[in-house]
Protein backbone atom coordinates (compact mmCIF):
# COMPACT_ATOMS: atom_id res chain seq x y z
CA UNK A 1 0.00 0.00 0.00
CA UNK A 2 1.50 3.27 -1.07
CA UNK A 3 -0.51 5.98 1.43
CA UNK A 4 -1.72 3.41 4.29
CA UNK A 5 0.88 1.34 6.06
CA UNK A 6 -0.41 -1.26 9.10
CA UNK A 7 1.82 -0.78 12.30
CA UNK A 8 -0.17 -3.02 14.76
CA UNK A 9 -1.97 -5.70 14.17
CA UNK A 10 -5.30 -6.41 15.78
CA UNK A 11 -4.66 -6.92 19.70
CA UNK A 12 -8.33 -7.06 21.09
CA UNK A 13 -8.62 -10.89 21.69
CA UNK A 14 -12.32 -12.11 22.22
CA UNK A 15 -13.76 -15.65 22.27
CA UNK A 16 -11.79 -18.67 22.82
CA UNK A 17 -9.00 -18.81 25.31
CA UNK A 18 -10.26 -15.38 26.98
CA UNK A 19 -12.17 -13.66 30.12
CA UNK A 20 -10.13 -16.28 32.44
CA UNK A 21 -10.22 -13.60 35.02
CA UNK A 22 -7.17 -14.20 36.58
CA UNK A 23 -5.67 -10.77 35.67
CA UNK A 24 -5.22 -7.57 38.17
CA UNK A 25 -8.04 -5.98 38.97
CA UNK A 26 -7.38 -2.39 37.05
CA UNK A 27 -7.98 0.01 40.29
CA UNK A 28 -5.58 -2.18 42.00
CA UNK A 29 -2.78 -1.26 39.75
CA UNK A 30 -1.15 2.18 40.21
CA UNK A 31 -3.71 4.61 39.91
CA UNK A 32 -6.34 3.85 42.27
CA UNK A 33 -8.04 7.26 40.66
CA UNK A 34 -7.88 7.15 37.42
CA UNK A 35 -8.94 4.17 35.92
CA UNK A 36 -6.85 2.61 32.56
CA UNK A 37 -6.98 -1.11 31.49
CA UNK A 38 -5.45 -1.04 28.68
CA UNK A 39 -1.68 -0.55 30.48
CA UNK A 40 -2.24 -3.72 31.67
CA UNK A 41 -1.23 -7.16 31.13
CA UNK A 42 -3.03 -10.54 30.09
CA UNK A 43 -1.91 -13.03 32.75
CA UNK A 44 -1.73 -15.70 29.81
CA UNK A 45 -0.07 -14.33 27.15
CA UNK A 46 2.23 -12.41 28.98
CA UNK A 47 3.93 -15.63 30.40
CA UNK B 1 -15.16 2.79 14.33
CA UNK B 2 -11.92 4.37 13.73
CA UNK B 3 -10.11 7.52 15.30
CA UNK B 4 -7.49 9.28 13.49
CA UNK B 5 -4.71 11.44 15.40
CA UNK B 6 -1.70 13.27 15.47
CA UNK B 7 1.51 11.82 17.47
CA UNK B 8 4.53 13.93 17.11
CA UNK B 9 4.09 14.37 13.33
CA UNK B 10 3.13 11.04 12.86
CA UNK B 11 -0.91 10.59 11.46
CA UNK B 12 -1.89 7.32 13.00
CA UNK B 13 -5.52 5.78 12.24
CA UNK B 14 -7.07 3.78 15.25
CA UNK B 15 -9.74 0.55 14.43
CA UNK B 16 -11.22 1.00 17.68
CA UNK B 17 -13.22 -2.51 17.58
CA UNK B 18 -10.09 -4.61 16.55
CA UNK B 19 -7.42 -2.27 18.23
CA UNK B 20 -5.16 -2.42 14.81
CA UNK B 21 -3.48 0.57 14.36
CA UNK B 22 -1.99 2.39 10.61
CA UNK B 23 0.13 4.62 9.98
CA UNK B 24 -0.57 6.88 7.34
CA UNK B 25 0.34 10.03 4.95
CA UNK B 26 -1.51 13.75 5.41
CA UNK B 27 -3.51 13.00 2.64
CA UNK B 28 -5.00 9.82 4.25
CA UNK B 29 -5.31 11.71 7.78
CA UNK B 30 -7.34 14.27 6.49
CA UNK B 31 -9.36 12.06 4.37
CA UNK B 32 -9.97 9.46 6.93
CA UNK B 33 -10.47 12.27 9.39
CA UNK B 34 -13.45 13.25 7.16
CA UNK B 35 -14.63 9.69 6.88
CA UNK B 36 -14.84 10.22 10.78
CA UNK B 37 -16.49 13.56 11.10
CA UNK B 38 -18.75 12.43 8.37
CA UNK B 39 -17.52 14.85 5.96
CA UNK B 40 -17.72 14.95 2.42
CA UNK B 41 -14.43 13.22 1.08
CA UNK B 42 -14.25 14.77 -1.81
CA UNK B 43 -14.28 18.56 -0.73
CA UNK B 44 -11.03 17.89 0.43
CA UNK B 45 -8.04 20.15 -1.55
CA UNK B 46 -6.87 16.43 -3.39
CA UNK B 47 -7.62 15.41 -6.83
CA UNK B 48 -10.09 12.61 -7.02
CA UNK B 49 -8.00 10.22 -8.38
CA UNK B 50 -5.92 10.89 -5.15
CA UNK B 51 -8.60 10.15 -2.99
CA UNK B 52 -9.74 7.47 -4.87
CA UNK B 53 -6.16 5.70 -4.51
CA UNK B 54 -6.87 6.25 -0.39
CA UNK B 55 -10.50 5.05 -0.70
CA UNK B 56 -8.75 1.84 -2.34
CA UNK B 57 -6.74 0.91 0.18
CA UNK B 58 -9.57 1.81 2.90
CA UNK B 59 -11.82 -0.86 1.55
CA UNK B 60 -8.85 -3.51 0.98
CA UNK B 61 -8.03 -2.79 4.75
CA UNK B 62 -11.49 -3.20 5.59
CA UNK B 63 -12.00 -6.48 3.57
CA UNK B 64 -8.77 -7.65 5.98
CA UNK B 65 -10.96 -6.93 9.43
CA UNK B 66 -8.49 -4.09 9.89
CA UNK B 67 -10.69 -1.06 9.05
CA UNK B 68 -13.66 0.14 10.80
CA UNK B 69 -14.44 -3.53 11.92
CA UNK B 70 -17.65 -4.04 13.50
CA UNK B 71 -18.24 -4.21 17.10
CA UNK B 72 -18.43 -7.87 18.87
CA UNK B 73 -21.56 -8.13 20.70
CA UNK B 74 -21.27 -7.31 24.38
CA UNK B 75 -20.47 -9.85 27.17
CA UNK B 76 -22.68 -11.11 29.24
CA UNK B 77 -22.70 -9.38 33.30
CA UNK B 78 -23.68 -11.07 35.89
CA UNK B 79 -22.54 -9.87 39.40
CA UNK B 80 -24.24 -12.71 41.58
CA UNK B 81 -22.26 -15.26 39.33
CA UNK B 82 -18.85 -13.07 39.74
CA UNK B 83 -15.96 -14.02 42.19
CA UNK B 84 -14.86 -11.25 43.89
CA UNK B 85 -11.02 -11.84 43.14
CA UNK B 86 -9.46 -8.09 44.54
CA UNK B 87 -9.98 -6.53 47.93
CA UNK B 88 -9.25 -3.26 48.67
CA UNK B 89 -8.24 -3.46 52.72
CA UNK B 90 -8.74 0.30 54.45
CA UNK B 91 -6.62 -1.70 57.30
CA UNK B 92 -6.01 2.24 58.69
CA UNK B 93 -9.23 5.29 58.52
CA UNK B 94 -6.11 7.76 59.79
CA UNK B 95 -3.99 9.26 58.63
CA UNK B 96 -0.45 11.01 59.14
CA UNK B 97 -1.13 13.61 56.98
CA UNK B 98 -3.46 16.39 56.19
CA UNK B 99 -3.69 16.65 52.39
CA UNK B 100 -5.65 19.22 50.98
CA UNK B 101 -7.19 17.40 48.24
CA UNK B 102 -7.66 13.67 49.90
CA UNK B 103 -11.00 12.17 48.97
CA UNK B 104 -11.05 10.05 52.21
CA UNK B 105 -11.08 13.70 54.03
CA UNK B 106 -7.84 13.17 55.53
CA UNK B 107 -8.51 9.89 56.32
CA UNK B 108 -11.77 9.69 57.95
CA UNK B 109 -13.91 8.43 54.84
CA UNK B 110 -16.82 10.27 56.49
CA UNK B 111 -17.20 7.99 59.72
CA UNK B 112 -14.36 9.39 62.20
CA UNK B 113 -10.79 7.71 62.53
CA UNK B 114 -10.37 4.31 63.29
CA UNK B 115 -8.05 1.23 62.89
CA UNK B 116 -9.20 -2.16 61.14
CA UNK B 117 -8.69 -5.07 64.31
CA UNK B 118 -7.20 -8.42 62.76
CA UNK B 119 -9.89 -10.38 63.68
CA UNK B 120 -12.03 -7.86 61.16
CA UNK B 121 -9.12 -8.11 58.41
CA UNK B 122 -9.05 -12.01 58.92
CA UNK B 123 -12.96 -12.20 58.00
CA UNK B 124 -12.26 -10.16 55.06
CA UNK B 125 -10.09 -12.41 53.54
CA UNK B 126 -12.31 -15.11 54.51
CA UNK B 127 -14.75 -13.84 52.31
CA UNK B 128 -12.54 -12.84 49.92
CA UNK B 129 -11.20 -16.68 49.57
CA UNK B 130 -14.68 -17.72 49.71
CA UNK B 131 -16.37 -15.21 47.00
CA UNK B 132 -13.22 -16.14 44.59
CA UNK B 133 -14.42 -19.42 43.07
CA UNK B 134 -12.15 -20.82 40.74
CA UNK B 135 -9.50 -17.87 40.44
CA UNK B 136 -6.50 -18.64 41.73
CA UNK B 137 -4.72 -15.08 41.43
CA UNK B 138 -6.36 -12.59 44.17
CA UNK B 139 -5.23 -9.16 45.06
CA UNK B 140 -5.74 -7.71 48.88
CA UNK B 141 -4.08 -3.95 48.60
CA UNK B 142 -3.53 -2.43 52.05
CA UNK B 143 -4.90 0.89 52.02
CA UNK B 144 -5.95 3.57 54.40
CA UNK B 145 -5.52 6.44 55.27
CA UNK B 146 -2.33 5.35 55.67
CA UNK B 147 -1.79 1.89 56.17
CA UNK B 148 1.45 2.20 58.08
CA UNK B 149 -0.61 3.11 61.17
CA UNK B 150 -2.08 -0.13 61.61
CA UNK B 151 1.00 -1.71 61.13
CA UNK B 152 0.71 -5.11 63.87
CA UNK B 153 -2.55 -5.54 60.98
CA UNK B 154 -0.42 -5.16 58.39
CA UNK B 155 1.80 -7.69 58.96
CA UNK B 156 -0.66 -10.03 60.56
CA UNK B 157 -2.92 -10.25 57.45
CA UNK B 158 -0.12 -11.21 55.22
CA UNK B 159 0.71 -14.19 57.89
CA UNK B 160 -3.04 -15.02 57.87
CA UNK B 161 -3.25 -14.53 53.56
CA UNK B 162 -0.27 -17.09 53.49
CA UNK B 163 -2.11 -20.03 55.42
CA UNK B 164 -5.07 -19.06 53.58
CA UNK B 165 -2.55 -20.00 50.36
CA UNK B 166 -1.66 -22.71 51.50
CA UNK B 167 -4.86 -24.11 52.28
CA UNK B 168 -6.81 -23.33 49.76
CA UNK B 169 -4.40 -23.35 46.31
CA UNK B 170 -4.42 -19.47 45.65
CA UNK B 171 -1.87 -16.59 45.34
CA UNK B 172 -2.55 -13.83 47.00
CA UNK B 173 -0.75 -10.82 45.42
CA UNK B 174 -0.58 -8.30 48.64
CA UNK B 175 -0.07 -4.67 47.68
CA UNK B 176 0.28 -1.28 49.79
CA UNK B 177 -0.41 2.36 48.61
CA UNK B 178 1.32 4.31 51.64
CA UNK B 179 2.67 7.82 52.06
CA UNK B 180 5.93 6.97 53.38
CA UNK B 181 6.02 9.31 56.30
CA UNK B 182 6.12 5.76 58.74
CA UNK B 183 8.71 3.94 56.58
CA UNK B 184 11.38 2.43 58.52
CA UNK B 185 13.94 0.17 58.01
CA UNK B 186 11.99 -3.01 59.20
CA UNK B 187 9.00 -1.76 57.46
CA UNK B 188 11.11 -1.81 54.41
CA UNK B 189 12.53 -5.42 54.83
CA UNK B 190 8.89 -6.08 55.05
CA UNK B 191 7.20 -4.48 52.27
CA UNK B 192 9.95 -5.78 49.95
CA UNK B 193 9.88 -9.27 50.94
CA UNK B 194 5.88 -9.71 50.89
CA UNK B 195 4.05 -7.05 48.64
CA UNK B 196 4.16 -7.47 45.37
CA UNK B 197 3.12 -4.16 44.50
CA UNK B 198 4.10 -0.81 46.27
CA UNK B 199 2.70 2.22 45.87
CA UNK B 200 3.90 5.77 47.26
CA UNK B 201 2.71 8.96 46.68
CA UNK B 202 5.22 11.79 45.84
CA UNK B 203 3.79 14.70 44.15
CA UNK B 204 6.92 16.14 42.18
CA UNK B 205 9.04 19.07 43.08
CA UNK B 206 9.41 19.80 47.17
CA UNK B 207 7.32 22.92 47.03
CA UNK B 208 4.50 21.38 45.26
CA UNK B 209 4.55 18.31 47.55
CA UNK B 210 4.80 20.51 50.52
CA UNK B 211 2.08 22.83 49.53
CA UNK B 212 -0.36 20.33 49.79
CA UNK B 213 0.76 17.34 51.51
CA UNK B 214 1.63 18.58 55.28
CA UNK B 215 1.30 16.93 58.79
CA UNK B 216 -1.38 18.14 61.04
CA UNK B 217 1.06 21.08 62.35
CA UNK B 218 0.70 22.23 58.70
CA UNK B 219 4.64 21.16 58.16
CA UNK B 220 5.86 19.44 54.20
CA UNK B 221 6.21 15.69 54.37
CA UNK B 222 9.00 16.06 51.92
CA UNK B 223 11.94 16.04 52.97
CA UNK B 224 10.64 12.75 55.55
CA UNK B 225 9.41 10.89 52.74
CA UNK B 226 11.69 11.11 49.82
CA UNK B 227 15.08 9.25 51.21
CA UNK B 228 12.47 6.94 52.80
CA UNK B 229 11.04 6.23 49.58
CA UNK B 230 14.72 6.25 47.92
CA UNK B 231 15.90 3.34 50.27
CA UNK B 232 12.90 1.50 49.68
CA UNK B 233 13.18 1.79 45.64
CA UNK B 234 16.95 0.73 45.48
CA UNK B 235 16.28 -2.41 47.80
CA UNK B 236 13.68 -3.58 45.91
CA UNK B 237 14.97 -4.12 42.85
CA UNK B 238 13.42 -5.25 39.97
CA UNK B 239 10.14 -5.25 42.43
CA UNK B 240 6.92 -3.53 41.15
CA UNK B 241 6.65 -0.23 42.56
CA UNK B 242 5.09 3.35 41.93
CA UNK B 243 6.09 6.68 42.79
CA UNK B 244 2.51 8.14 42.09
CA UNK B 245 1.43 12.10 42.60
CA UNK B 246 -1.05 14.24 41.96
CA UNK B 247 -1.46 17.04 39.88
CA UNK B 248 -3.83 20.24 40.61
CA UNK B 249 -4.41 23.32 39.21
CA UNK B 250 -1.89 24.91 40.93
CA UNK B 251 0.55 22.46 38.78
CA UNK B 252 -0.51 22.64 35.78
CA UNK B 253 3.49 22.00 34.25
CA UNK B 254 3.11 18.73 35.87
CA UNK B 255 6.20 17.44 33.83
CA UNK B 256 8.58 19.44 36.03
CA UNK B 257 7.24 17.57 38.58
CA UNK B 258 8.00 14.50 36.45
CA UNK B 259 11.63 15.61 35.71
CA UNK B 260 11.66 16.21 39.24
CA UNK B 261 11.08 12.39 40.63
CA UNK B 262 13.24 11.35 37.57
CA UNK B 263 16.00 13.22 39.12
CA UNK B 264 15.86 11.36 42.85
CA UNK B 265 16.31 8.14 40.63
CA UNK B 266 12.92 6.75 40.51
CA UNK B 267 12.01 5.19 37.18
CA UNK B 268 8.51 3.98 37.67
CA UNK B 269 5.89 7.26 37.86
CA UNK B 270 2.32 7.92 38.20
CA UNK B 271 1.41 11.65 37.97
CA UNK B 272 -2.79 11.50 38.22
CA UNK B 273 -4.92 14.58 37.75
CA UNK B 274 -6.77 15.66 41.17
CA UNK B 275 -10.14 14.34 41.16
CA UNK B 276 -12.23 17.60 42.91
CA UNK B 277 -15.54 18.84 41.61
CA UNK B 278 -14.91 21.23 39.12
CA UNK B 279 -15.96 24.95 42.33
CA UNK B 280 -13.33 23.57 44.49
CA UNK B 281 -10.35 24.74 45.25
CA UNK B 282 -7.33 22.90 42.65
CA UNK B 283 -9.80 21.12 40.75
CA UNK B 284 -8.95 20.70 37.03
CA UNK B 285 -12.08 22.15 35.29
CA UNK B 286 -13.54 23.84 32.19
CA UNK B 287 -10.95 26.88 32.71
CA UNK B 288 -7.56 25.07 33.38
CA UNK B 289 -8.34 21.38 31.33
CA UNK B 290 -6.99 22.85 28.10
CA UNK B 291 -3.38 23.71 29.49
CA UNK B 292 -3.26 20.07 31.36
CA UNK B 293 -3.70 18.43 27.79
CA UNK B 294 -1.49 20.79 26.21
CA UNK B 295 0.69 19.26 28.95
CA UNK B 296 0.92 15.76 28.09
CA UNK B 297 2.82 17.21 24.86
CA UNK B 298 5.56 18.59 27.12
CA UNK B 299 5.80 15.02 28.99
CA UNK B 300 5.53 13.05 25.85
CA UNK B 301 8.81 14.97 24.57
CA UNK B 302 10.45 14.20 27.82
CA UNK B 303 9.74 10.89 27.77
CA UNK B 304 11.56 10.55 24.48
CA UNK B 305 14.11 12.60 25.16
CA UNK B 306 15.02 10.62 27.99
CA UNK B 307 14.92 7.06 26.14
CA UNK B 308 17.09 9.01 23.44
CA UNK B 309 19.63 9.69 26.50
CA UNK B 310 19.53 6.06 27.29
CA UNK B 311 17.87 6.86 30.25
CA UNK B 312 14.39 5.72 30.17
CA UNK B 313 11.46 5.64 32.64
CA UNK B 314 7.90 4.38 32.57
CA UNK B 315 5.36 6.78 33.22
CA UNK B 316 2.44 4.64 33.86
CA UNK B 317 -0.27 6.61 31.50
CA UNK B 318 1.81 6.59 28.52
CA UNK B 319 2.23 2.90 28.99
CA UNK B 320 0.09 0.51 26.96
CA UNK B 321 1.45 -3.43 25.85
CA UNK B 322 -0.58 -3.87 22.70
CA UNK B 323 1.05 -7.24 22.21
CA UNK B 324 -0.06 -8.46 25.88
CA UNK B 325 -3.18 -6.29 26.21
CA UNK B 326 -6.15 -7.53 28.22
CA UNK B 327 -9.03 -9.61 26.00
CA UNK B 328 -12.35 -8.20 25.06
CA UNK B 329 -13.83 -9.60 28.79
CA UNK B 330 -11.21 -7.22 30.86
CA UNK B 331 -11.63 -4.37 28.83
CA UNK B 332 -15.57 -4.27 29.12
CA UNK B 333 -15.67 -5.21 32.68
CA UNK B 334 -13.31 -2.27 33.67
CA UNK B 335 -12.00 -1.86 37.21
CA UNK B 336 -14.13 -4.40 38.84
CA UNK B 337 -15.88 -2.52 41.20
CA UNK B 338 -18.52 -3.57 42.88
CA UNK B 339 -18.40 -7.01 41.02
CA UNK B 340 -15.02 -8.78 41.24
CA UNK B 341 -13.65 -5.70 43.63
CA UNK B 342 -14.66 -4.60 46.86
CA UNK B 343 -13.42 -2.21 49.36
CA UNK B 344 -13.53 -2.87 53.50
CA UNK B 345 -13.60 -0.48 55.80
CA UNK B 346 -12.33 -0.91 58.96
CA UNK B 347 -15.50 -1.75 60.54
CA UNK B 348 -15.96 -4.85 58.47
CA UNK B 349 -18.05 -2.33 56.37
CA UNK B 350 -18.08 -3.85 52.37
CA UNK B 351 -18.42 -1.25 49.44
CA UNK B 352 -18.01 -1.47 45.55
CA UNK B 353 -14.65 0.06 46.03
CA UNK B 354 -12.63 2.53 48.27
CA UNK B 355 -13.68 5.79 47.08
CA UNK B 356 -17.28 4.72 47.76
CA UNK B 357 -16.11 4.14 51.60
CA UNK B 358 -18.11 5.38 54.05
CA UNK B 359 -21.30 6.40 51.48
CA UNK B 360 -23.86 4.19 52.82
CA UNK B 361 -26.20 4.38 49.44
CA UNK B 362 -23.48 1.95 48.03
CA UNK B 363 -22.94 -0.46 51.26
CA UNK B 364 -23.23 -4.08 50.44
CA UNK B 365 -22.62 -5.71 53.32
CA UNK B 366 -20.20 -6.24 56.61
CA UNK B 367 -17.79 -8.82 56.74
CA UNK B 368 -18.89 -9.85 60.12
CA UNK B 369 -22.35 -10.75 59.16
CA UNK B 370 -22.33 -14.12 57.75
CA UNK B 371 -25.39 -16.68 57.70
CA UNK B 372 -26.02 -19.66 58.64
CA UNK B 373 -23.51 -21.06 56.11
CA UNK B 374 -20.76 -19.35 57.43
CA UNK B 375 -21.33 -17.10 53.93
CA UNK B 376 -21.11 -13.33 53.72
CA UNK B 377 -24.41 -12.00 52.04
CA UNK B 378 -23.63 -8.91 49.90
CA UNK B 379 -26.31 -6.14 48.26
CA UNK B 380 -26.97 -7.86 45.04
CA UNK B 381 -28.96 -5.18 43.57
CA UNK B 382 -26.08 -2.47 44.08
CA UNK B 383 -23.45 -5.39 42.64
CA UNK B 384 -25.67 -5.56 39.68
CA UNK B 385 -26.02 -2.12 38.87
CA UNK B 386 -21.95 -2.34 38.84
CA UNK B 387 -22.00 -5.09 36.86
CA UNK B 388 -24.42 -3.35 34.03
CA UNK B 389 -22.64 -0.23 34.05
CA UNK B 390 -19.79 -0.57 31.51
CA UNK B 391 -18.95 0.39 27.82
CA UNK B 392 -21.31 -1.33 26.47
CA UNK B 393 -23.95 0.36 28.23
CA UNK B 394 -23.17 3.53 28.60
CA UNK B 395 -24.11 5.83 25.97
CA UNK B 396 -21.26 8.00 25.85
CA UNK B 397 -18.88 5.40 26.29
CA UNK B 398 -20.46 3.07 23.08
CA UNK B 399 -19.79 5.49 20.68
CA UNK B 400 -16.61 6.72 22.01
CA UNK B 401 -12.81 5.61 20.26
CA UNK B 402 -11.16 5.17 23.60
CA UNK B 403 -13.43 3.03 25.58
CA UNK B 404 -11.40 -0.33 24.69
CA UNK B 405 -8.68 1.64 26.72
CA UNK B 406 -10.49 3.29 30.16
CA UNK B 407 -12.97 0.90 29.91
CA UNK B 408 -15.41 3.41 30.53
CA UNK B 409 -13.64 5.21 33.25
CA UNK B 410 -14.11 5.53 37.06
CA UNK B 411 -17.03 5.01 38.72
CA UNK B 412 -16.56 7.00 41.74
CA UNK B 413 -15.47 9.71 39.68
CA UNK B 414 -18.50 9.69 37.64
CA UNK B 415 -20.99 9.69 41.00
CA UNK B 416 -18.85 11.99 42.36
CA UNK B 417 -18.99 14.31 39.56
CA UNK B 418 -21.75 13.61 38.03
CA UNK B 419 -23.96 11.69 40.25
CA UNK B 420 -24.39 8.69 38.26
CA UNK B 421 -21.94 5.70 38.08
CA UNK B 422 -22.94 5.53 33.94
CA UNK B 423 -22.25 9.23 33.60
CA UNK B 424 -18.47 9.72 33.04
CA UNK B 425 -17.00 13.34 34.00
CA UNK B 426 -16.23 14.90 30.52
CA UNK B 427 -12.63 16.61 32.30
CA UNK B 428 -11.47 12.55 32.69
CA UNK B 429 -12.76 11.98 29.20
CA UNK B 430 -10.39 14.58 27.51
CA UNK B 431 -7.53 13.81 29.60
CA UNK B 432 -8.01 9.90 29.52
CA UNK B 433 -8.01 10.11 25.45
CA UNK B 434 -4.58 12.74 25.12
CA UNK B 435 -3.14 10.16 27.25
CA UNK B 436 -4.34 7.51 25.18
CA UNK B 437 -3.27 8.80 21.53
CA UNK B 438 0.10 9.64 23.13
CA UNK B 439 0.35 5.73 24.52
CA UNK B 440 -0.53 4.60 21.61
CA UNK B 441 1.90 6.06 19.51
CA UNK B 442 4.93 5.41 21.82
CA UNK B 443 3.91 2.03 21.21
CA UNK B 444 3.56 1.64 17.53
CA UNK B 445 5.21 4.54 16.28
CA UNK B 446 9.66 4.01 15.82
CA UNK B 447 11.17 7.18 17.31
Amino acid sequence: MKHIKNIQKPCIRNGANTACGECQASCQSACKTSCTVANQKCVKTAK
Amino acid sequence: MIHAFEYRGTYLVLDVESGAVHEVDKPSYDVISAVEQGNAVYALPYSHSLIKEITDEIDELRKEGLFDTPAPAAPKANAAFSPIKSMCLNVAHDCNLRCAYCFAETGEFHGGRMLMPLDTAKAALDMLIKRSGGRYHLEVDLFGGEPLMNWDVVKGIVEYGRMLEKEHNKHINFTITTNGLALDDEKIDFINREMFNVVISIDGRKEVHDALRVTPNRKGSYDVIVPKAQKLVSERGDGEHYIRGTYTADNLDFTEDVKALTRLGFEQISIEPVVLKPDEPHAINESNVDKAIAEYDRLADYVIERRREGKPFNFFHFHVDLENAPCLAKRALGCGAGVEYVAVAPNGDIYPCHQFVGDSAFLLGNVLDKDAEGNVPLNEDIRQSFASCNIFTKEKCSSCWAKYFCSGGCAANAHKLNGSINEPCDISCRLLKKRTEIAIGMATVKE
